[in-house]
């Protein structure tokens, strides 16, 4: 068998796989602030133990967990959509990759926070700290800390699952790779480089969490 | 002054304190020796409020602990509190630990803040550990800092709640020369300990603690060396 390598179309073609790549980085950036936040919410409301309100969190944080990405995502496209709301394929990616990390990051958040001994917000108080204070100053910055690692491997799932945004249509580095591929018929050129592109993307954020990590926690 | 006034304390169904009344004047050191879980360290948490309680009264200095008007978060700054558990926040240096609470509590200047806490350090012999993290300190290091952390706040009371007994035992001492020195100084002091040869050292009273009660208070030449309670004869008799 023979396969000649065309990169010609794929380098001309270059600038919109690179545009497409930082489509993926807003939306897996974006995905992850949302999932911090709401993260952070669900892992509170989990630990306030109250019924009325945690069967909602830990059932968001279950399905998360334990159902196909994929599955998410289409629920967010044509679940919606059957009730009639209709999402443009960047907010179909956006709210399941949210609704994902948020998932999984409320799991690390509650085991953080868990970490923190009771005893330390009781040392805090006990010097005049209000409960604010005590939080703000001595136990989030603990639980940052413990969460750090577990966030940096979310961020980087977020990147490679927005991939399957393709199948609801969004444009991303896989979705523009599929498309340009499909016009010139050079599939292995393509997504040879957009592997590439992904991989360039993860060790960048990789790199960045470390040095980041190196001037936050110095202990 | 700190007054407490029959206070009854419970978890639940659990009652851990049961009328336990005592006063404790200016300059005095008091220790309070009893068997685990007599109630010991949860009268210290109800004296600077970090627990509430069901009936009676705590002042200190005529306020009243419990009350709903009091401002706990300023009443706590005058008094200081040390821990079984070392409790450095591990985040911060030794002088961060220290300068922290005055800065953001007592709103003192960064620089003011940071002159306070070397000074304290310096004071129960850590000078030389500034820019060090606790996880690098040893036990008995730890407990001295979260002594210079209490201080910081220019405490008039300083309760201990058996700040040793989670140190291997070579480490002990260091930390009892800091209570030592404080008691020299005329810091008023509550000591939770099982030191016993300690608190009849530095202690003005000792109060034997029963099952959520004052089994017996006095001088440690009574308490100590010439119990009155049978209760507490068994209990010196067993600990020595
Ligand atoms: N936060 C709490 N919740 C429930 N029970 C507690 C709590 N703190 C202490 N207790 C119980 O109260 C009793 C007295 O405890 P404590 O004051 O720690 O005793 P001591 O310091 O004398 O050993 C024990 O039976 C203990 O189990
Ligand atoms: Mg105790």
């Amino acid at each position: 068998m023979e396969y000649t390598f065309h990169w010609r179309p794929v380098f001309r073609n270059l600038p919109d796989l690179l545009e497409a790549g930082l489509l993926t980085l807003e939306v897996a950036v974006e995905a992850m602030l949302v999932g911090i936040v709401l993260g952070l919410a669900l892992a509170m409301i989990r630990m306030s133990g109250r019924r009325s309100i945690s069967w909602f969190a830990t059932s968001w944080v279950e399905i998360a967990r334990n159902t196909p990405a994929l599955l998410q995502l289409f629920f967010f496209g044509f679940g919606l959509g059957a009730f009639g709301i209709h999402l443009s394929p960047f907010w179909i990616c956006l709210c399941a990759l949210s609704f994902n990390n948020a998932g999984y990051l409320a799991e690390n958040f509650r085991g953080g926070f868990q970490a923190v001994p009771d005893t330390q917000v009781k040392a805090a108080r006990s010097l005049g700290m209000t409960y604010a204070q005590a939080y703000l100053r001595i136990v989030i910055p603990q639980v940052l800390r413990i969460v750090y690692h577990p966030m940096t491997n979310q961020m980087v799932w977020s990147v490679l699952m927005s991939s399957l945004g393709m199948l609801v249509g969004f444009r991303e580095l896989t979705g523009e790779t599929q498309f340009l591929a499909s016009k010139t018929f050079r599939i292995f050129e393509y997504f040879l480089v957009t592997a590439v592109i992904y991989y360039v993307i993860v060790k960048f954020i990789l790199a960045g969490s470390r040095v980041l990590s190196w001037r936050l926690f110095r202990y | 002054m700190i007054e407490v006034k029959d206070v009854h304390k419970a978890f639940g169904d659990l009652q851990v304190l049961k009328g336990v009344t005592l006063d404790v004047s200016n300059g005095e050191v008091i220790s309070v020796i009893g068997a685990s879980g007599s109630g010991k360290s949860t009268l210290l948490y109800c004296i600077n409020g970090l627990e509430p309680i069901q009936s009676g009264q705590i002042l200190v200095d005529g306020t009243d602990v419990h009350a709903k008007e009091t401002n706990v978060n300023k009443l706590r700054t005058g008094l200081g509190m040390v821990f079984q558990q070392y409790n450095s926040f591990p985040h911060l240096t030794t002088l961060e630990n220290v300068a922290l609470a005055p800065r953001i509590v007592l709103k003192k200047s960064k620089d003011e803040a940071r002159e306070i806490a070397s000074k304290k350090l310096d004071h129960v012999g850590l000078g030389d550990k500034l820019e060090v993290y606790p996880n690098k300190l040893s036990g008995g290091q730890q407990q001295r800092l979260a002594i210079a952390r209490a201080l910081a706040m220019g405490p008039n009371y300083m309760l201990f709640d058996e700040v040793t007994s989670a140190l291997d035992p070579e480490l002990v001492g260091e930390v009892l020369d800091a209570l030592r020195m404080l008691s020299d100084e005329g810091m008023t002091m509550i000591l939770v300990t099982h030191e016993i040869g300690f608190a009849r050292d530095v202690s003005d009273r000792v109060a034997y603690f029963h099952e959520g009660v004052i089994e017996e208070i006095g001088p440690p030449s009574q308490v100590i060396l010439d119990p009155q309670s049978e209760r507490t004869r068994k209990f010196l008799s067993a600990v020595r």
